[in-house]
């Protein structure tokens, strides 16, 4: 039984969605209850994964399917990156659900079994072995993220994700010539045999191959929204439903992850002299100038949603040069700060969505805010420098627990102490100190900027939301929807408290994954 | 052979990609429909172009199979690639209703 655990994270969320269609949209509390079981279950499973391949000496568990020899079927290997990156996944999909019940499933049809198909994607994106499955598992996880970004519908809505599907259909033609390029020269998809093969590589088809890791490169660049292939993200995160963005926070992390994946496995320090580090300069400054870019976006930010779709560009800036530092002590601080900045981007998503909403029911509108202007002049610089109202202020429920989540969600985002954002980013920026190259400087400084440029614009949204315009109608929140909000930002305060555990795990990751021997070694053995 | 399939892929490509840089919505499908087109001949080439290469069927020379991968993988690519592109004829049937012009942003300057 404990052999079939690798693809339980995949085949559940399936069966689970196909039963789902099949139930129907009418029979709510069917489709309910699969999805909270799916959902639990998923989690469990992913833990027991992780359990499993967590042991001293333990490389990973390997599966493979129709028990077909790795080298001519396709493998599904959980090593500890992998499952980490499920676990992740399992989590939030979990956490979204009670927001999505309490508001956004009924905008439109088949919400919960998208939300499924998703899982499946993910998982599989990051369990599988094999290149030409991973294009598989994307365009699984691609399919469903179309349909849940243009759930609920309305003009903005379909605009943003006219735009993002026309973006992503053309990565996937780069996915597709960049796999085939690397099976033209070297006859094999499958990762461990690739990363076996790179050395060995005539010198005449090099360049060959070094194109379509180029190609593929591209393609997972424009997934991470790398400056300048960035620019579709803030707008189609900030047009869809807040559960459907909080996800889409993980959707970035793919990119990211088989990027730091495939860089260390095919093009670590085993890849030979003229292999080896191949690209990785690329990520390095691709990841500075996302770092730019974000900032600037983050800045000039006016409206809530959008301020959190520049919080995860700069989150991918920050790991996309984290991975091109090609440094392990560098890399256990950039897993680190994957999993709070996904976790407390999508607790922010989710925020967000509440402050935004008018009353019980859904609007379309996302949160706008003020300009910027001299003091003196705007109503919301009148707000905070008039004299204070004496009658008394009666601070209601929902607006303190949307205050504390708003104001706990920008400390974790901009790394401020004491909470767990501020560990990962020193876990982060520690080593880059004593990297002592001049990228590892520049990214160190351009972190510290944008996290203070972060502050800058988290206060400047948080006073005019919570304190100036006191008129503003603030929704009744339900217990359901600060559920997710609660559980998210609740594992990034059990993250701080107990952190030297997971922070091992991750260092023991971040070893194995730089040494492709291990990968190589558990898959072909 | 070589020279017309490289050509052939080559200007599929590149019209697909001037397509797919044109405001209206059906020049940008038609333009994706392009590029998947050139990727699937390009995948298709990779195992090597043969004439008259058996399939792996019978026994003999396995230098002279035609590569059966490749065929395996652009099956795959063609089906996904027909899907994908279905969806996205949807979406943007949708946003033509939805804001009455077939502009890639909804609006083309012109009310």
């Amino acid at each position: 039984m404990s052999g079939h655990l690798v693809i339980v994270p995949i085949l559940l969320p399936l069966l689970v969605a196909a039963l789902q269609l099949l139930v129907g949209e009418k029979r709510r509390r069917a489709v309910l209850a699969l999805s909270v079981g799916s959902g639990v279950v998923l989690v469990l499973a992913a833990a027991a994964l992780m359990q499993a391949v967590a042991g001293d000496g333990t490389l990973a568990a390997v599966y493979r399917i129709g028990d077909w020899p790795a080298r001519f079927g396709i493998v599904l290997v959980a090593d500890r990156l992998s499952a980490l990156m499920v676990l992740l996944t399992c989590v939030l999909g979990l956490a979204v659900l009670p927001y999505a019940l309490g508001r956004w499933q009924h905008r439109g049809g088949h919400f919960q079994p998208l939300l499924q198909f998703l899982l499946m994607g993910l998982n599989g994106a990051f369990l599988t072995g094999d290149l030409f499955n991973l294009f598989v598992f994307f365009e699984v996880l691609l399919a469903a993220s179309y349909g849940l970004a243009l759930h609920g519908s309305g003009a903005r809505r379909v605009s943003a994700g006219l735009h993002y599907i026309a973006v992503n259909l053309a990565a996937s033609m780069l996915f597709l010539l960049g796999v085939s390029l690397i099976f033209g020269v070297t006859g094999t998809l499958n990762m461990a045999a690739l990363a076996e093969l790179i050395p060995h590589v005539p010198e005449r088809t090099r360049a060959l191959l070094h194109a379509g890791a180029a190609i593929l490169g591209v393609a997972f660049l424009i997934k991470t929204a790398m400056w300048p292939l960035g620019f579709w993200l803030p707008r189609t995160y900030a047009a869809s439903a807040p559960a459907v963005a909080a996800m889409f926070a993980l959707m970035t992390k793919v990119g990211i992850y088989v990027l730091l994946r495939l860089s260390l496995l095919l093009f670590g320090d085993g890849a030979g002299p003229a292999s080896a580090h191949f690209g990785s300069d690329w990520m390095l400054w691709g990841g500075v100038a996302t770092v730019v870019a974000g900032t600037v976006g983050i800045l000039g930010a006016r409206d809530l949603a959008k301020l959190a779709g520049y919080n995860v560009v700069i989150s991918s800036g920050t790991l996309l040069g984290a991975i091109g530092l090609q440094q392990p002590a560098v890399t256990t601080g950039a897993l680190a700060y994957l999993v709070i900045s996904t976790l407390a981007i999508a607790a922010f998503f989710l925020v967000a969505g509440l402050l935004a909403s008018d009353g019980d029911d859904e609007t379309d509108d996302t949160l706008v805010l003020e300009p910027y202007e001299q003091p003196g002049e705007s109503s919301a610089s009148e707000g905070l420098y008039a004299a204070e109202d004496e009658s008394l202020v009666v601070i209601s429920a929902p607006i303190a627990m949307l205050g504390v989540g708003f104001s706990l969600g920008a400390l974790l985002l901009a790394g401020l102490p004491p909470l767990s954002g501020f560990l990962a980013k020193f876990a982060l920026l520690a080593p880059m100190l004593e990297a002592g190259t001049v990228g590892a400087a520049v990214l160190f400084t351009l972190i510290i900027v944008a996290g203070f440029c972060t502050v800058i614009a988290m206060c400047r949204a948080g006073i005019q939301i919570f304190w100036v315009d006191s008129d503003r109608l603030f929704p009744n929140v339900r217990l359901v929807d600060i559920g997710s909000v609660a559980l998210l930002l609740g594992l990034c305060l059990l993250l701080t408290v107990f952190v030297e555990g997971p922070l091992g795990y991750l260092r023991d990751t971040a070893g194995q994954i730089h040494h492709a021997a291990n990968y190589i070694q558990a898959v072909l053995p | 052979m070589e020279l017309v399939l490289a050509a052939a892929i080559g200007i599929l490509a590149a019209s697909g990609v001037w397509l797919l840089l044109r405001p209206r919505t059906f020049q940008v499908i038609i333009g994706l429909t392009l590029i998947s087109y050139a990727v699937n001949l390009f995948i298709f080439s990779i195992g090597g172009l043969r004439t008259g290469a058996d399939p792996v069927l019978h026994g003999g020379d396995i230098a002279q199979y035609a590569d059966p991968l490749p065929q395996a993988l652009v099956l795959t690519a063609i089906v996904i690639g027909f899907a994908t592109t279905a969806l996205f004829l949807v979406v943007l049937l949708a946003s033509r209703g939805l804001t009455g012009n077939d502009h890639v942003d909804g609006e083309d300057g012109t009310p």
